[in-house]
Formats: structure tokens, sequence, C-alpha cells
């Protein structure tokens, strides 16, 4: 096989006010024809920046320092910026992450699709419009014709990302970076995705990048892997003998990191840092939280009518029904009981948590607490209530659950100011101390604002204060979707020793079956507001009943075992 | 159409508000009319004729339904200064006001919006810096000075710029009223003749207001731009390899219109009010300057009617921007 694409010796530089980083430091990357390489890294292991770097689409802060890209021969650092505007989006183009926001928001999206195939020549005025259909049918738009007219936030999350594709493949490039293009999909979409992907740069004999932190996605789709770290290339081998047989220290580190069938909460820790493997501690049996009947109807949107017939375009029809986010769903949580709830977007396990967290009032259901009915109190006033204190949150995103203008210390303190008895700086200082060892957050951190934090001890900080108030039922929003496996590794084997600490119950809303797996005890599987599937976790992911969850846990891609 | 019809309705309460405030304050601010218009020689009983003829003896509450009562049928009184029904006033000067104040607009946005993408293009470049100096510039230097400045240096010394008079020289008729503006109209009529003298006669006066409304369109299109151009979708279309121009243009500008349409609303409606000052340097027969001498001579009916009708433009021209951004952005056409 020819090479395609070469990067020799690649550095590059970003101008930060303090001074000269380097973000890349002499990478070399090899793409042969019709070949899928992985990059693979945590963040800040420079595997976007080299693709940037490579397309010549840096911010201009940063700079190519050093070293050498060949592109099918081309000197692409030597080339003008007139040859790397013909050449982006007609020899290599780029897919990325979040495919909503890739999209212009105010422009019809087959128009997207017209100014690529027209500034490449591929279409004139004529026959634009045919061709932009053409490609949404290629990525299996269904009703391409009417779909042509869409608007980005008219559109699914996948349904934006096949729409990148689209744009990326419409003038047939010989080299597609893909810069991790599932990322905030649902693993269902993420499958069709990317199966989509690997079947469209095949048949056209392209070569393809694929920047991913999921190892499992870099196994399935990928024939080569690269594993970067800060910056550093710290191994390049075939996708099987990465996984089968990791050479570097920190690959297996990753490797380990990622959850998979058959791994162990203890067994995501480095090698030798794992505390002993801890008796599972199963629920007393005693029930605390008890949802019955429980349903949330919100009224449907769109597109009013009016605007339709004045300005053109607009979704499908609006539809009288009030649509049901939560249809009905019972279930109970024992005290010191974990209990998962798993679904993909919009399948209403964010709407359940809120009502149980009486952020939203159901529009019909029980929800007792202990044999308090928590449910009956208005979301308004249920700040102010007694039971407030005994129901704690832990947010998804670390970073945006933070005050940017509180210390550490003084988001900790935040809920014990406005709900215990402890009164005095000292006694509450004394208190977040305390909070802070169990948490296993440095002291002298506790002084810092949020951006002085890394990911994990943020998260750290935001279980901190969840648990400030010895709450009983605690949940967790999925609490480590934004963090790096091997901090996830951390944090979960972290809120599983709190759990046992504490007595605490957990109500754990993620997408990834995986992480459920090693948390909880139970799972609930939703889908459209209702559950399809209950039970031990064992029995759920090892001997699924419903026909969903199957095809939930078959399109996890993991590494091979 | 019904969207519009539901955003009219939300207006009715606004006008019922500004109706009653305008009573109120034109009442409460200190002078009294009647004394003012019977002279410093009339007596006390002459004073209390002129009152009893105007309706001021009344209560509040008497005088403030005959108001209404007059705005049914249309009639906003007269103003004692002219003895003009204030309805004729306004209708004759409220298109002197807006034809100055559309002209200084324009010419602002043919300056700033191109200087307020280029210096976002090009952040930190020297004509970012011009940008800037520009922009302070003209909102630090205030407009009767720069009307003045104007004045002196094209009439006085270069004789370009014909004399600050008004809307017309002396030895120009006014075209037939069509529109009230005195360049349409005369266009419309074909007399390129008077089309030059309104023209030029809107010259200085139009510059003067364009250079000190400047800053805030071109400082909002260049933060509005400089966003936008950091968003991801401006990273996909570079990397399909999309030229600057289209980049730029078609996919940075229209997304970062929507602050520039509120802006430019903001900056029309405060200067059709605000420019008295510029219409006083160049005897410009707008209404801002009407309704600043009705306001020292207390009287009444002018001051309300000006409020009235300041008051409908603005509603009118937020409900033609509401338009404009469901034109724009197809989001915002969920919300209508």
């Amino acid at each position: 096989m020819s090479t395609l694409l070469d990067v020799k010796a690649l550095t590059v530089e970003f101008a930060t006010r303090r001074g000269t980083v380097q973000a890349v430091k002499r990478v070399d990357l090899e793409v042969a024809k019709g070949e899928t390489v992985g990059v693979v890294g945590e963040s800040g292991s420079g595997k976007s920046v080299t693709s940037y770097a490579v397309m010549r689409i840096l911010d201009r802060a940063g700079r190519i320092a050093d070293g050498s890209v060949a592109f099918s021969g081309l000197d692409l650092r030597a080339a003008t910026e007139r040859q790397m505007t013909d050449l982006r989006g007609r020899e290599i183009s780029m897919i990325f992450q979040n495919p909503r926001m890739a999209l212009n928001p105010i422009r019809k999206v087959g128009r997207q699709i017209e100014d690529v195939l027209r500034r490449h020549a591929q279409a004139g005025s004529m026959d634009a419009r045919a061709k932009a259909i053409e490609m949404l049918t290629q990525v299996r738009i269904a009703r391409p014709e009417e779909r042509y007219h869409a608007y980005p936030f008219e559109l699914s999350g996948g349904m934006c990302q096949r729409i990148v594709i689209a744009l990326a493949l419409a003038c047939r490039p010989q080299l597609l970076i893909a810069d991790e293009p599932t990322t905030g999909l649902d693993v269902t979409t993420q499958k069709a995705v990317m199966d989509l992907v690997s079947e469209l740069t095949k048949a056209r004999g392209m070569s393809t990048i694929l920047i991913t932190h999921d190892l499992g996605l870099a196994a399935a789709y990928c024939d080569k892997v690269v594993v970067m770290k800060k910056g550093e290339v710290v191994e390049t081998a075939g996708a099987r003998e990465v996984f089968a047989a990791p050479k570097d220290d920190y690959t297996k580190r990753l490797m380990r990191a990622t959850p998979r069938p058959g791994s162990t909460l203890r067994g995501l820790l480095p090698e030798g840092t794992a505390p002993a493997e801890r008796p599972a501690a199963a629920g007393s049996g005693e029930t605390l939280l008890k949802v019955e009947g429980l349903l949330k109807e919100y009224p449907r949107q769109g597109v009013s009518k009016t605007w339709r017939q004045m300005f053109g375009g607009g979704a499908a029809a609006t539809d009288e029904a009030p649509f049901r986010a939560v249809d009905g769903i019972s279930f109970e949580i024992a005290r010191g009981e974990s209990l998962g709830l798993v679904g993909e977007s919009g399948c209403g396990k964010s709407t359940t948590s809120m009502m149980v967290m009486r952020l939203l009032d159901p529009t019909a259901g029980k929800i007792t607490l202990g044999g308090d009915d928590i449910g009956a109190i208005p979301a308004r006033s249920f700040a102010a209530s007694k039971h407030r204190r005994r129901i704690q949150m832990v947010f998804q995103d670390p970073t945006d659950s933070l005050n940017p203008r509180f210390t550490a210390a003084r988001a900790i303190a935040d809920p014990l100011l406005r709900m215990s008895a402890l009164k005095g700086r000292h006694a509450i200082r004394t208190r977040c101390e305390e909070l802070a060892t169990l948490v296993g957050l440095p002291l002298d951190l506790l002084d810092r604002f949020p951006h002085q934090l890394s990911g994990g001890q943020k998260a750290r900080v935001g279980i901190a204060r969840a648990i400030a108030l010895d709450p009983e039922l605690v949940i967790l929003d999925e609490p480590t979707a934004a963090l790096d496996v091997s901090v996830q590794a951390v944090v979960l084997n972290l809120l599983d020793d709190l759990k046992a600490k504490l007595g605490m119950s957990y109500l754990f809303v993620s997408h990834d079956l995986h992480v459920v797996r090693l948390l909880c005890d139970r799972v609930i599987v939703m889908r459209q507001g209702r559950i399809v599937e209950e039970g031990t976790s064992e029995k759920v992911l090892e001997a699924p009943e419903a026909d969903y969850t199957r095809e939930l846990i078959s399109a996890i891609p993991h590494p091979p075992v | 159409m019904r969207a519009v019809a539901r955003r009219l309705a939300t207006i009715v309460p606004t006008l019922i508000g500004v109706v009653i405030v305008t009573f109120l304050l034109t009442r409460v601010l200190p002078g009294d009319p009647a004394a003012y218009f019977a002279g410093p020689t009339a007596d006390q009983a002459s004073i209390d004729q002129i009152r009893a003829a105007l309706g001021l003896d009344q209560p509040l509450p008497v005088q403030f339904a005959a108001y209404v009562k007059d705005l049914a049928t249309g009639n906003l009184g007269n103003a004692l200064s002219t003895g003009q029904p204030v309805l004729t006033e306004l209708a004759a000067r409220l298109p002197a006001s807006a034809e100055l104040t559309l002209t200084a607009l324009l010419i602002s946005m043919s300056i700033a919006i191109p200087l307020g993408i280029l210096a976002a293009v090009k952040e930190g470049s020297f004509i970012d810096h011009v940008c800037r100096v520009v922009t302070t510039a003209g909102v630090s230097l205030p407009v009767f000075f720069t009307g003045l400045l104007f004045v002196y240096v094209f009439y006085y010394l270069l004789g370009w710029a014909p004399a600050p008079v008004g809307r017309l020289d002396v030895y120009f008729t006014e075209p037939e009223r069509i529109t009230g503006f005195f360049t349409i109209d005369s266009l419309l009529a074909g007399d390129l003749e008077t089309f030059r003298a309104a023209a030029s006669q809107l010259f200085l006066p139009a510059a003067t207001l364009a250079l000190f409304s400047l800053a805030p369109i071109a400082r909002m299109t260049r933060a509005s731009m400089l966003s936008v151009l950091s968003s991801e979708f401006i990273r996909t279309a570079r990397a399909a390899g999309l030229r600057s121009r289209t980049v730029i243009l078609a996919y940075a500008f229209r997304n970062a219109m929507l602050p520039v349409v509120t802006t430019l609303g903001m900056v029309f409606s405060f200067l059709l009010g605000a420019n008295v000052l510029v219409e006083k340097v160049f005897a410009w027969p707008g209404v801002g300057s009407f309704a600043v001498e009705a306001l020292i001579q207390s009287d009444y009916a002018p001051v309300q009617g000006f409020v009235l009708a300041m008051a409908l433009l603005y509603v009118a021209l937020n409900l033609v921007i509401d338009l404009v951004y469901g034109l724009i952005d197809p989001r915002v056409r969920l919300e209508a």
C-alpha cells in the first residue's frame, strides 16, 4: 500500500500568556491509501491539534514549529494558503464532534452541502441541488428532498452528524479526518454513524484518521492505532496488537481503565494502586425511594403555522396531543442500594431524575422517600422543605455545575450554609476539610477556583458538595461522562467507597451500560418514557430479555477482552 | 399574519401606559401655561380666563378624560405657541426628522458595518486600530461641536456646502408632498435641481449624526463577528475549503447580524428623538427642537403629542426588528 499522508516529527506550538507551549512534540503519523488509523489519547494529548495542523486550520495562536507534512507527495507546510483551500474539502476533509455546532445554524443543510460542491466545482447552479440531495440519500437521510430544506436545529444530533459527513464526503476526498465524530451521541446512533462512515470510506477507497478517546471505538473500526499522551506518540501498532499486547505503560493503563465486559470496579485502577476488593454490600432491603405511576406530559411544540406560511420551510406539522416524556413508570430503591437508570437521549431518564429531585412537578404519580410523600410538595417550595437535604445531586458537567466565582471550599460549604445547623466560619471550614479528605481532594486545593482545578478535582468538589449534608439518596446524573477514562475509573471507585462508608443510596443516570454495571446493583432500561427491562446488573447485561437492551449492549464498542 | 397580530396586541398596554405617563408628567412639570400665554403684564382675571378656556381649571381626572376623548377622535390638541393643531405640526416635522435620521443611519451603516467586519477578521491589525480610533473619536465629539466644525469648514471656509438654513434653500420651492422626504419627493417629481439642493442641505447634518452613531454599530459588528468567527461551524466551513469571502459574508456575517440589527433599532430611535442639537445647529425643522420648545413653554399638547408619536414609532420599529429577526434566524420563528 502506498502512503497517502506522511507526518514526520511534527511539532506544534501555541503562544500563550505564559509563553510558548508545545502541544504536539515530534509526532510521526503515516496513513496508507485505504487505511483507517485511530489516534487515541485522553484530553490534552494533542490528538486534535495534530489533525488541525495537517489541515492547516490551527487557531491564530498556534503554528507548526517543526517537522514535515506530506500528502500524496505534496509538502503541505510549503503549500500556499490558496492551494490549501483548494485541498480542503476536496482532497482532505474533516468531521467534527458536536455535529449540531459544526453546522451553520441559519442556513438550510442542503445549501451547506451545495456550498461545498460548488466551491470545488463538483456541481454548477443547475445540478447542485440534485447532487446535494443525492449526498443526503447516500448518508441515509430519510425523505432527502424534504430534509434539504431543514435547518440544523430541526434535526437530531445523529442526523446532523450525517449532514456533516455528507459535507465532508461530497467532493470525494482521499482522506477523511474524523475528530471524535460520535462523542455526545447515543450508542446506537454512534454505531449507525460509524458503520456509515466506514462503509462509505471503504466503498470509495478512502483513508480515514479516527481521533477518539474511546479505545473501544478505535478497536472496532481501525486497522492501526496511534496512542498519544501529552503531545507525544507513545505507541503505534496494528489495532489487534495494541489491544492484545500493549507495550507502553500508558497504553496498558488506558486499557485497564476502559470499562468492558468482565472488568471490575477495582480492576479499572492502575495495577498495584487498587485497594483490596470490598465485599459487595447489598441493600438492607428496607425501601428508601418508592416511585409509583410517574407521568410527565409536555405540550407539543413546533414552528408556528403562520411563520411557515409566510416564509416557508419548517418542521413537521404540530401535533396537539401532549408529549409524554415519562409514561407512568414505577420503581423502588432500597437503603444502601444503587439503581442504574439507563437509556438513550430522549428516553425520559433525566426527566425522571429531575422529578425525583423535585425540580420538576410530575403530571401524575407518587414519589415517597422513606415513607414521606415528597411528590406532593410542589417543586417550587421543595427547596425550603425539611426533606430537601435528604436528596442531593451530582451533575454531568463538573465545570458547568460549579459557580466560577466560588472557591472549592465555598462550593462545598454552600449546602452547609443553607441547610445545616452548623454556625460559624470555623465549624464550616472544619466540615469542608473533613469532606475534602473524604473525597480525596487535597486540602491545599480548597481555596482554588474551578478554573484552577482539573476535571477530576472538580468532580470531587461536586461530590463533596452533594454528600455534605449526609443525604440518604444521591442522584448521579452521568457524573463521569465528561471525564477521561483514567479519571472516570478513580471517580467511580470513589463513589462506590463513599456509598459503603456513608450508607447512601444512588440513583445513577447514564447512557453507558458498562459503567452502570460496575457501580449498580440493579438496572432499569428506559425507552420512550417507559421501562423496557429491569433486573440485577448481571442479569440485564449478560442475559438481556428485551430486544432493545440487546441492541444497546451490542452497540457498545469495546476493546477485545 | 397571526403572529404579527398577536405581537401588535401586546402593544396596547404599552400605549395606555404611555398616554397616562405623558399626561401626568406634563402636569407635574413646573410652570403654568396660562400665565405664560397671558404674558408678563396680564392680571389675575385674564390668566384665569385663559386657564378656563384651556380647561386647566378642571380637576385632573376630568382633564384626562377630555384628553383621551380627543385622542380617540385623532385630535392631539393645538400648539399654543403656533396656534396650529399638533397633528399638523408633527406631520410636517416628523418626515424632516425621519429623513435626516435615516440618511444618517444609512451613511453610518455603510461605513460602520464594513469597518466592524474588517476589524474582526483582521483582529489586532492596522484596520482594527483605525476602527477603534474612528469610533472613539466619533462618540466622544459632541454633535453640536462636529456640526459647527462641519459648517465652519465646508460652508464658511471651503464653500462646498450650502448655508445651514434648514431643509431647502429659499430659492427652491418644496416638492409636491408624497412621502414628506424632500429628496425622494423631488425625485418622484423628476425635479433634479430640487433634489440636488435638498440633498446638499441634508448632507452635513446627516454626516454629523452618522459620525456620532458610528461607534455603537461598528463596535457591535466587530464584537458579534468575533464571537461568530470563533464558533465551530466556521471551522467546518474552513475545513470544507470554502473561500474566505463566502465564510465571512455568507456564514459569519449573517449569523452576526442579530445583535447588529438590535443595535440599529436602538440607534435609530435614539437619534430620531435626540438630535435636537443637530436640528438647532442646522436650523432643521424637526420634531426634536419642536418638542423642546414646547416643553420650555409648558405647552402640554405638543409635548404629549410628541411623546405619543415617538412611542408609536418605537413600537413599530421594534415590530419591524422582530420580523427581521425571523427572516434572519429560522430559530426565532419558533417563538413567534
